[in-house]
């Protein structure tokens, strides 16, 4: 589950803003997200609703709805290469071949009006030109066998309705995987699912992950699920990461108030009483539009100190790559200073 | 499926049967007959005329003998155009209407939905508003101002095509053009909205992401995957629609003077010719009634997910 210094690095996001314009005003929906993914390893990228995971993703994929939505600055280096400067047609060629995705909700992703092996084969076939019909046809059947698919070779010529929600997101795995992605990424794969489907889900996702050596980017905002699968966490909250540590450390170091809040809520088995109310972050997440330059979680902070309230606070360091964006880690000097450079802009204004 | 499309042609005859039942008594409930006139026919007069069209009988055994005569195919007496039956007329005017119909549907469908596709790929680019203008025009201008503009300028003033008539022979199929492109416009501009619409719908779901982020071209997305759902709403629409279309528009066919069946829904009414009016009223449900048959027998060719037993 450590994390190899050594291991290629296969995805770097480096500063990524992904901006929605809106008639309410711009919609920082991604502001600055830096995260890198190493060969074989998966991260986590958790956060609540609307903090800009999913929107990280499919800023990746290229994917974003433009307009209104559109990736104003950063760069996503995929084996060393932008792939935010490539023509449509070269990122076509990286979309469902290289770095594939699965999706929420598998009941809607698999399209109703096309049979499973229609679906596979194409994906096969549009990235591997040279391979016929029926050894595409041969590959996707392999692939559902894989997953856990029972009698796939009369299981393939069915449509997405006559499988259970579970069956379609083992089908989305094996068409994501059927090209040897070198990331996938997986978009809340559990969520539409029951807790035992869930389970299962994950733990293929695992396997398939180490077996074929992928890369994954799990996005969730189920900690006991990152606990249990990721090397590598990165928390968001408003379109930022505030903490980005290996797994082991975030739980043992929740550096973050967000973080520490995060673990606090998850009901434990041992810890929590029957009749005690289980533990909540306090308020609500901010409005993502036009937020002023301070904290964007101050208001719901605990340990919230004046400069919170001015000034966005710094990356630090903690050692071993554990970094947390949080002003309680930051010296006098640099806080004084921020302090005075938000009054001086404040007055301005 | 056999068993289902049995079924479903089986349903038609009571339904069928309900509409001649409820068409035939309101037409004679209903005040005024066909031999009602200002000045009062003699006392002799009339009574031969009801004798002669069986008017004097009960009302019920009158609906016996009609209901006997449909059973043979004998749509009876026009009440008004003496000679010839009921039949003859339909027998002589619906082709005419069919064939009007499907060319202006044909059109429709070609254009709309090309204009409707268009407009829904490229959202709110030029393409886009052009041509649900243009729909917005076929929609609200009535058909009798499209007509004779049609007429005036491509038969007046460039003299490409006839004004009116209805010829088979030679140049004949000049004088489909006008009033089927006339027809169609309203179709066109309904099948453009609605594809659009539904398009537009069908590229926000969840599987068109899909389709995007396993690589696939626009083009292969739209036609492969986006087609058959953005369909269905069109599929459905087309069935009354085409019932409608080629069963005649007594507009187009004032206008251009085509022989179509669409004008005797309206003379059938003025003139209270009972037989008539029951007869188009057949001709028309059993149309709508095959064509929402079709619709639905295409609907579960479509959508894997709806299957009949």
């Amino acid at each position: 589950m450590s994390l190899n210094p050594n291991a290629k690095v296969v995805l770097e996001v480096k500063d990524l803003k992904t901006y929605f314009k809106t008639d309410a005003g711009i919609v920082k929906a991604v502001d600055g997200v830096s995260f890198t993914v190493r060969e074989g390893e998966t991260i986590g990228i958790v956060g609540e609703s609307g903090s800009g995971k999913s929107v990280t993703n499919l800023s990746v994929m290229r994917l974003i709805p433009s307009p209104p939505g559109k990736i104003v600055g950063g760069e996503v280096l995929f084996e060393g290469e932008d792939i935010l400067k490539l023509t449509e047609k070269e990122m076509r060629e990286i979309r469902g071949n290289k770095i594939s995705m699965i999706f929420q909700d598998p009941m809607t992703s698999l399209n109703p009006f096309l049979k499973i092996s229609t679906q596979m084969v194409e994906t096969i076939r549009l990235h591997e030109k040279h391979v016929t019909k029926q050894e595409a046809l041969k590959r996707s059947i392999e692939m559902l066998k894989l997953v856990g698919i029972p009698s796939a070779e009369k299981r393939i010529q069915s449509y997405p309705h006559q499988f259970s929600g579970g069956m379609r997101q083992r089908v989305m795995i094996a068409m994501a995987l059927s090209c040897n992605a070198q990331v996938l990424v997986a978009d809340e794969p559990t969520t539409a699912l029951d807790v035992t489907i869930q389970a299962q889900i994950l733990e293929l996702i695992d396997k398939l992950s180490t077996k074929m050596g992928t890369a994954v980017i799990l996005i969730t905002h189920d900690l006991g699920v990152v606990a249990g699968m990721c090397d590598q966490v990165c928390v968001m909250y408003a379109g930022r990461v505030v903490e980005k540590a290996l797994t082991e450390d975030l739980y043992a170091r929740p550096s973050h108030p967000y973080t520490e809040g995060l673990i606090k809520s998850v009901p434990r088995m041992d810890t929590t009483k029957k009749g005690n109310r289980l533990f909540s972050i306090e308020g609500q997440p901010p409005n993502v539009i036009d937020l002023p330059p301070c904290c964007p979680f101050h208001p719901r902070c605990i340990k919230a100190m004046e400069v919170c309230r001015h000034a966005y606070p710094p990356i630090k360091d903690l050692g071993n790559g554990h970094e947390v964006a949080c002003w309680l880690y930051a010296d006098e000097a640099t806080k004084a200073k921020a302090l005075a450079e938000a009054n001086v802009e404040e007055k301005a204004t | 499926m056999t068993k289902y499309i049995v079924n479903r042609l089986l349903g038609m005859i009571p339904t069928l049967l309900i509409i001649i039942t409820l068409s035939f008594f309101i037409v004679r409930i209903a005040p005024g007959g066909p031999f009602a006139t200002e000045r009062n026919l003699p006392e002799v007069v009339k009574r031969n005329i009801e004798a002669k069209y069986h008017l004097n009988e009960p009302m019920i055994q009158q609906y016996g003998r009609y209901m006997f005569d449909i059973l043979r195919g004998d749509l009876g007496p026009s009440f008004k155009y003496k000679d010839y039956n009921v039949n003859y007329y339909i027998a002589n005017s619906l082709p005419k209407s069919i064939v009007l119909g499907s060319w202006a549907m044909l059109l429709a469908l070609v254009f709309g939905i090309s204009a409707g596709i268009i407009a829904a790929v490229r959202q709110n680019s030029w393409i886009d508003y052009l041509s649900m203008g243009v729909a917005v025009i076929g929609i609200s201008v009535p058909l009798f101002v499209i007509a004779p503009v049609l007429q005036l300028f491509f038969a007046m003033k460039l003299k490409w095509l006839p004004t009116s008539g209805w010829y088979t022979t030679g140049e004949g199929w000049k004088t489909v053009i006008l009033p089927a492109v006339s027809l169609s416009f309203a179709y066109f501009a309904n099948i453009a909205r609605l594809t659009r619409s539904s398009m537009l719908e069908t590229l926000r779901s969840d599987y068109i992401r899909t389709a995007k982020a396993k690589g696939m071209k626009s083009t292969t997305i739209i036609f492969k995957h986006a087609m058959k759902g953005a369909m269905l709403p069109i599929v459905s629409y087309l069935g009354p629609a085409f019932a409608g279309i080629i069963t005649g528009s007594i507009v187009v066919e004032q206008i251009f003077r085509v022989p179509g069946l669409g004008k005797f829904f309206v003379q059938s009414s003025f003139n209270r010719d009972y037989t008539l009016i029951v007869g188009v009223v057949i001709v028309y449900s059993v149309i709508l009634i095959l064509m929402n048959f079709i619709v639905d027998i295409v609907y579960a060719q479509l959508d894997p997910r709806i299957t009949y037993k």
